[in-house]
């Protein structure tokens, strides 16, 4: 194991961590803030990624095609919000999580309808199509480093939002003290609608930042929700710094898990007992770790003040 | 005036002795696929091709009027079950077609050799059907799961590659790949990686591979998963540097999302779009006409599903009853495959040729794979010596 090998593998993980993160950011807002079980969240990832391939298709042009994208998972999160979330923010979350199973059911099968059950095709902008050399053969694309980037820029500005403007203080008080928010004369649903809406744009951007690189078909959000409820919980409920500490970690464990579990068992066990194995520690390692942090924190690693929004 | 009338008259009597007979007679086919979830494109490429061959003979097999009911079986195996009981038992279907998984078709397979049906499978071949677990009610219009991913071991060799690495997804069918890939590869495997079925970034073990220094790779990453694998294995730098062969990765069911990324890999298969027969010119033409689209292999395994039934349907006058005819009719493959050279071993596998083919880029601008070369000449599979039948 040789220490560019170590050092691609940890770009990985970050790379992994930091979509991730856009998507629990705004799952881990909704269900902070709102007190709302958003299964649909997954939904809206790959929406997202379908909105942008289909802009950047038309208009030829990534960047545009992105914006569209964005604008489009921004206005698909009001309509979300209105037409169905709104009604249910204060019910319990039984009745969230089947309405929201619900739209995960429609939704999926309306875009396999739509677009058909191939994946769809999201070529790379021509600026970013390039890659460096890391170790010998191997080129990393320059892409995932503009994706980790991307993903580190935007943690940036949500901290800068949360906490150094009037609509993260908004936000805020409204997720402790909804009711003494709105007797100050503010309309909190409004706010709430924001939140979510915006949410639903970060996760559109990590499904449009994703999409080069995995393929953009209409099942492509499960697997990403089960993984943010997992960072949401190692993180904390409602904790944005906590989504951002435990996306990189779940997102470092995950790959490093794959990348070395099986070679290390072998310094220990025998090869085809390692190779067994191998896969299947690396593929509980997350959940193992979910677990201990479950034991030992039950309420998520950043909770309180530390969590730039306060939790439940 | 008065002729006309009679002869308009003779004609509806045909026309209702025909109805009457097709009421009476119908040949009924129930036809399995996975239409959703990631791998249904799978599905309908076998579906339609399927329906295509139905289509051309004028909604008939063996020139009995035809119903085929199609089912989703989900990619599940217990759905499956369900669905193929209610087929078996309410819609009492003559013959059961399709099946794209080998785990569906495990499944399914007990009810319906218990109901002395005959099925045709359109792509799954696994194994203990193949061996010592063969049935004289199960025949394969495609191949035996192992033979594509031995045609590859066999290519590698041939290369002269001594050092490879193997990728497959961790369940039955990567194990099985692996195994049937080593079968004819003599060099060294320097490691074996399972991933969790349905990963989808592959960068870590793009990664490990590299660093283990192969002289080539192996993989078998059926759907969403080899898409995700050869785009990413592109973005690394990798394509035309380091071999990539595969089996069941590269296709016309992925080409359309992975288009140029996939130019030049190698795959093992049975049939390519340019193999040069006139039923699979025919064939092409015609699937490109009806749904505008590349047909895949599993399109043609279905057509070739249908023209098989239709074949020994013709062979018996329409009648399944009797079974031990039904049977010899079927394994006496009494169709022109589009594959060209297509008859059934004693387990009802086919003997057939293998090829490896590269991904390529039509004149048209659409993807398809073109033969390379032949790998295998009209190769049984590896278990049928441990089948009892006759």
């Amino acid at each position: 194991m040789s220490f560019t090998l170590l050092a691609v593998q940890i770009l990985n993980g970050l790379q992994l961590g930091v979509i991730l993160f856009l998507v629990a950011a705004g799952l881990t807002l909704v269900f902070g803030v709102m007190d709302f079980v958003n299964l649909a969240h997954g939904v809206q990832y790959m929406l997202g990624a379908y909105l942008t391939a289909v802009a950047v298709a038309a208009t030829g042009h990534f960047g545009l095609g992105l914006a569209a994208g964005l604008v489009g998972s921004l206005a698909l999160g009001f309509a979300f919000e209105v037409l169905l979330f709104r009604h249910l923010t204060r019910r319990d979350h039984l009745e969230q999580v089947l309405a929201t199973f619900a739209v995960i059911l429609i939704v999926t099968d309306l875009v396999r309808m739509i677009f058909g059950p191939a994946p769809l095709p999201l070529r790379l902008p021509e600026l970013f199509t390039g890659s460096i050399r890391m170790m010998p053969g191997l080129a990393y694309p320059i892409w995932r480093l503009v994706v980790i980037g991307a993903g580190l820029a935007v943690a940036f500005l949500l901290w800068v939002l949360i906490t150094r403007t009037r609509t993260g203080m908004l936000l805020r008080a409204g997720s402790t003290h909804p009711e003494m928010v709105s007797a100050l004369g503010v309309d909190i649903d409004r706010v709430f609608l924001f939140v979510f809406a915006f949410g639903a744009m970060l996760a559109g951007f990590a499904g449009a930042m994703a999409g080069p690189i995995l393929s953009i078909e209409p099942a492509m959000g499960d697997n990403v929700l089960i993984l943010a409820f997992v960072v949401i919980v190692i993180g904390g409920i409602g904790a944005v710094r906590g989504a951002l500490v435990a996306s990189l970690i779940v997102g470092l464990v995950d790959t490093l898990g794959r990348a070395f579990a099986t070679d290390l068992l072998r310094l220990v066990v025998d090869r085809s007992a390692a190779a067994q194995a191998g896969p299947a520690i690396a593929s509980m390692a997350i959940y193992v770790f979910m677990a201990a942090v479950l034991i030992f924190k039950p309420t998520g690693l950043f909770t309180g003040e530390r969590a730039w929004t306060r939790t439940r | 005036m008065v002729r006309t009338t009679a002869t308009a008259a003779c004609t509806a009597a045909l026309l209702a002795a025909t109805s009457l007979a097709a009421e009476a007679d119908p040949i009924k086919i129930g036809f399995v696929s996975t239409l959703s979830g990631p791998s249904a494109a799978l599905g309908v490429h076998m579906r339609d091709g399927f329906q295509l061959a139905v289509k051309e003979l004028g909604g008939k097999l063996g020139g009995q009027p035809t119903e085929v009911i199609v089912v989703d079986d989900e990619l599940k195996p217990d759905v499956a079950v369900t669905k193929v009981k209610a087929l078996l038992d309410r819609d009492h279907v003559d013959v059961v077609a399709g099946v794209v998984f080998s785990n569906v078709m495990m499944a399914i397979a007990k009810p319906i050799f218990e109901s002395e049906t005959f099925i045709v499978s359109g792509n799954a071949g696994p194994s203990p059907l193949a061996g010592a677990g063969c049935s004289p009610y199960f025949f394969a219009a495609s191949y035996q799961n192992d033979q594509n991913h031995e045609t590859m071991g066999a290519y590698a060799q041939a290369q002269g590659y001594k050092k490879v690495v193997l990728m497959t997804p961790n369940y039955q069918a990567g194990k099985d790949s692996m195994a049937g890939f080593k079968r004819h590869f003599k060099g060294e495997v320097l490691d074996e990686i399972f991933t969790p079925l349905g990963q989808l970034d592959f960068a870590a073990e793009i990664a490990k591979i590299v660093a283990a220094g192969p002289d080539a790779v192996f993989t078998f990453m059926p759907g969403g998963m080899g898409v995700n694998l050869v785009k990413q294995w592109s973005q690394a730098g990798l394509t035309g540097k380091l071999p990539f062969l595969s089996a069941f990765t590269v296709d016309e069911t992925t080409l359309p999302a992975t288009q140029d990324a996939a130019l030049g890999l190698m795959s093992g298969a049975e049939w390519a779009p340019n193999l040069d027969t006139a039923e699979n010119k025919a064939f092409v033409a015609a699937y490109e006409k009806e749904y505008g689209v590349v047909p895949s292999l599993y399109a043609a395994q279905g057509y070739d599903a249908a023209k098989l039934i239709d074949g020994a349907l013709k062979a018996t006058g329409g009648k399944v009853a009797d079974k031990p005819a039904f049977r010899k009719a079927l394994a006496s493959a009494p169709f022109k495959s589009v594959r060209g050279a297509f008859s059934f071993s004693t387990n009802g596998y086919p003997k057939q040729n293998f090829y490896v083919v590269r991904a390529a880029k039509r004149a048209d601008g659409k993807f398809a794979t073109e033969i390379v070369s032949k790998v295998f000449d009209n190769a049984p599979d590896a278990y049928v010596a441990a089948c009892p039948l006759k």
